[in-house]
């Protein structure tokens, strides 16, 4: 298993840098990843990132269309909080595993 | 080798209108458009009616004539059975019921989420005279009528791909 470093804190991540210790996660860690993305967070980027840590902790599937339903932001805002894969990219930054659904 | 010649556009001609013809095309799509890929979908004769307002939402799967659809338990629906009144719509129904259960959602709200994140729309001019339908009757998200000549200009580009669903 792979491991990296942000904000002084080493954490395990996949080959293709999701976590896979969700635990580890801190909203420092998250601005790191996100500076690597080229995104730097608002408050809006930790509502959405609260929430899909919510239903990842919940067990529930994560789909574009549950955000969408989420009542926190619409899907167009979401495409431009995380410009070019929003749901790959938000789920990396919020320190969860990668979304393995096809909508 | 995929990362030197990534997919960097896709071209989704659905010409069809049968429930799975048309989610082929908008699952698809909507997954393009998830992975940032930029996404040009092109509607063409029975295609049309997924994004004709009136009957975009009320589309049918065949029941006759499809020899993969099985009753619930697994047994083949026979030929028969397809012919009752009503057979299509009860079929279809629970089909829909079933894409619920997975978030697949309806066509209307599937061209939403497409066109927030980006992608297009698009209806075939020569579809459109055929069946006779004009710019009203199509869903607002359709960014244009097209002739085929425009809709190999819209899907020129280097990583460009046809798909033909």
């Amino acid at each position: 298993m792979a491991q990296k470093t942000y904000a002084g804190i080493t954490v395990d991540v996949n080959e293709e840098g999701y976590f896979t210790t969700p635990s580890q996660w801190t909203r420092e860690i998250a601005i790191e990843i996100a500076k690597e993305e080229g995104i730097s967070l608002t408050d809006q980027h930790f509502d959405v990132i609260e929430f899909l840590r919510n239903r990842h902790n919940n067990g529930d599937a994560l789909s574009i269309r549950s955000i969408n339903h989420s009542g926190i932001i619409d899907v167009k805002t979401f495409y431009q909080l995380f410009p070019g894969a929003p749901l790959k990219k938000a789920t990396k930054i919020a320190g969860i595993p990668k979304p393995a659904s096809c909508v | 080798m995929e990362q030197d010649n990534p997919v960097k556009k896709v071209n989704i001609i659905c010409a069809k209108g049968a429930v799975e013809d048309v989610y082929a095309t908008l699952v698809m799509g909507n997954g393009a458009v998830m992975e940032g890929i930029t996404t040009n979908l092109f509607f063409t004769f029975f295609g049309l009616d997924a994004i004709v307002k009136s009957r975009m939402d009320k589309l049918h799967t065949a029941v006759v004539g499809n020899p993969a659809l099985r009753l619930p338990g697994g047994m083949r629906m026979p030929t028969l059975l397809g012919i009752i009144p009503g057979m299509e719509a009860f079929t279809s129904r629970m089909m829909k019921g079933e894409m619920e259960k997975l978030d697949i959602p309806p066509v209307s709200e599937f061209l939403d989420l497409i066109t927030a994140g980006g992608g297009k729309i698009y209806a075939c001019k020569l579809a459109m005279d055929m069946f006779k339908f004009k710019k009203e009757d199509l869903s607002e998200h359709v960014s244009g009528i097209l002739t085929v000549g425009e809709f190999y200009e819209h899907a020129g580009g280097v990583g460009s791909h046809i798909i033909f669903t």
